[in-house]
């Protein structure tokens, strides 16, 4: 307390000392606080922060044996490298078109499932069909993979399904053409009974009334639908789709590494995909690194504005 | 008269859709539940749909017991799951109490330290290099460590702790309880559901994860059990695990459906237990009102 009524002759000096002050006294009464603390940050900082400065790798040419900052500065060559190669505009596309085609079909899917379970009466019913929904949700990447891979192996179960109605067997997996559909239509398999959770959440929270005074009015079940239900659930769908959106550089690329294979990179290989094949595999940490920054950077501004665009639509942003 | 029997059809077929999707949900797995139990032969031979088990034999399930890397993989995860849970709930509960108490004064500076990392990361190859500077590639700690606070899981517990009534810690407090006796005596026991939730979260996560173990473990002793499944199902019979398995493509295949069979029992005899806090959970998880 003295020190801040001492003139001192350095303005900012005094600031920062009273911060520092505050701070410690702080530090002495919420003691405990700061010690659970202590292990919390100790993680982020080990764990989360010091890999970004790992990111000056992106602009030297690293060799593990000199450490990052030991090895050769280059500059942006590496980010030169990678705009101008064949593999930029194929990742990029590929990426983008996955996300579309996601966005497209993967994404209402869970939205009319609620949409349906929410017109089934009869409790049990209900409860069974949400509880095997739910399940591929659970069950491991690997696992999935593994099944798809086997179902779709030229001796698989879709072939023969593909024979019976008069096409020819062919291993699906090996075809270019086919990734995207394969990809998409198991994850609608994976995530649709999770994904109508929110939603069904969502529809509990509507007011009844509401449907009473449509019946009184002579509303069939499929105006209720079209005028009570989907207008209700609209503030939810819209946060769903911006929080989607934002997610768009983070796809799901360990379904794709455990898919993929040389014969189909042409519409599978994704950015994330192509930084681990590129880094782990060829051993081109510093390239890597560079095509990773550009992927976190877009993704960083895809967050933000997608965080800013629900906070000005629905007054309420992610956090 | 019209309308009630175009309201029956509507429900008629909502009903049939609904029904057609469980069953084609379920199948896959029942597929290989029936699968892990047929005869090999027989299974090789079969082409279409399995609607029972062709023969009734346990000796898939044999092998995969015997086999030492399955096993020893299964313990691996096991010790993975167990450790990381008890780092990952203990330290996300501190966490969450901590930025949930109005008296911390820089409770907004560490919420912004923490969600900052939500935003942007260092990427893949940081990641790998960070890992492998600290000495941790070819342990369990690197599969344990990097994974031990989820910063979502942490929001959705300190909303919750932030919605417990401020009366409650108040009156602990003139009471003399200090922090740790109010978060493990008052605060924890009050947040049993969202707990449950939170904790099936990263015991699903952890079991189900592969990715990290495959870039930082190389010594197949440590495999944990997905990178053991990735091999047998999906780089398949070229990897030594498969060979040792058995001589035969039948004998093969079988054991395929059995080691699925066994990786997937788990999971799904807990998750529909925790079924009536997932709305709850995903609800507060996905926004903060």
């Amino acid at each position: 307390m003295k020190t801040s009524v001492e003139p001192t002759s350095n303005n900012t000096m005094k600031v920062s000392s009273n911060a520092f002050k505050t701070a410690m006294k702080d530090l002495s009464v919420n003691r405990n606080l700061y010690i659970m603390l202590f292990p919390v940050v100790l993680y982020y900082l080990l764990f989360c922060y010091k890999p970004m400065y790992g990111i000056l790798m992106a602009f030297h040419d690293f060799k593990p044996s000199k450490g990052i900052l030991g090895s050769d500065f280059v500059g942006i060559k590496h980010f030169i490298n990678f705009f101008s190669s064949y593999n930029f505009t194929m990742v990029v596309r590929n990426t983008l078109l996955i996300n579309f085609y996601d966005i497209l079909f993967a994404f209402p899917a869970p939205i009319i499932l609620a949409l349906m379970l929410n017109e089934v009466q009869n409790a049990r019913f209900k409860k069974i069909c949400q509880t095997i929904t739910y399940m591929p949700h659970f069950i491991s990447l690997v696992v999935v993979c593994g099944i798809i891979k086997n179902l779709t192996e030229s001796d698989g179960l879709i072939n023969d399904i593909i024979v019976f109605m008069g096409g020819e067997r062919t291993s699906l997996l090996l075809r270019a053409e086919y990734f995207r559909t394969i990809y998409i239509s198991s994850g609608i398999w994976q995530h649709i009974g999770w994904g109508a959770t929110i939603y069904l959440a969502a529809l509990s929270g509507i007011d009844q009334e509401l449907y009473e005074a449509a019946q009184i009015d002579g509303a069939s079940r499929f105006k209720q639908i079209i005028f009570i239900t989907i207008p209700s659930i609209m503030p939810v769908i819209f946060i769903m789709l911006i929080l989607r959106v934002g997610s768009i550089m983070n796809v799901g690329f360990e379904k794709i590494i455990l898919l993929y294979n040389p014969a189909t990179y042409e519409t599978a290989d994704v950015i994330s995909s192509f930084i681990y094949r590129k880094g782990l595999l060829e051993f081109n940490y510093s390239f890597s690194t560079a095509v990773g920054l550009f992927n976190s950077v877009i993704n960083f501004i895809l967050l933000l504005s997608t965080n800013h665009l629900s906070r000005k639509f629905n007054q309420m942003g992610l956090w | 008269m019209k309308t009630s029997f175009m309201e029956k059809t509507f429900i008629s077929v909502i009903y049939l859709i609904l029904t057609l999707l469980t069953l084609v949900t379920l199948y896959p797995v029942v597929y290989v539940l029936f699968a892990s139990v047929s005869d090999s032969t027989l299974l090789l031979q079969n082409s279409g749909l399995l609607l029972r088990p062709l023969g009734f034999q346990f000796g898939a399930f044999n092998m995969v017991f015997k086999h030492p890397l399955i096993l020893r993989s299964y313990g691996n995860t096991l010790f993975v799951v167990i450790v990381s849970l008890l780092i990952n709930m203990l330290l996300t509960c501190l966490a969450a109490y901590v930025l949930s108490r109005k008296k911390f004064r820089y409770k907004a500076q560490f919420m912004v330290f923490i969600i900052f990392t939500m935003y942007f990361s260092g990427g893949l190859i940081p990641n790998y290099i960070n890992i492998r500077s600290l000495g941790l590639l070819d342990s369990y700690w690197a599969l344990i460590l990097p994974t031990a606070i989820n910063s979502f899981n942490l929001i959705i517990l300190r909303n919750n702790f932030e919605s417990l009534p401020d009366s409650l810690i108040e009156a602990a407090e003139i009471d003399g309880a200090n922090d740790y006796h109010i978060l493990f005596i008052i605060i924890i026991p009050l947040s049993k559901a969202v707990l449950a939730v939170i904790t099936l979260y990263y015991m699903v996560g952890h079991w189900n994860s592969w990715f990290s173990a495959m870039i930082y473990i190389q010594d197949r002793a440590k495999f944990p059990l997905q990178l053991v499944l990735r091999e047998i199902l999906l780089i398949g019979d070229t990897s030594n695990v498969v060979t040792d398995i058995g001589d035969s493509s039948a004998a093969r295949e079988s054991v395929k459906y059995a080691t699925i069979v066994i990786a997937i029992v788990p999971i799904l005899c807990v998750y529909p237990f925790l079924q009536k806090y997932f709305a709850k959970g995903t609800l507060i998880g996905s926004v903060k009102g």
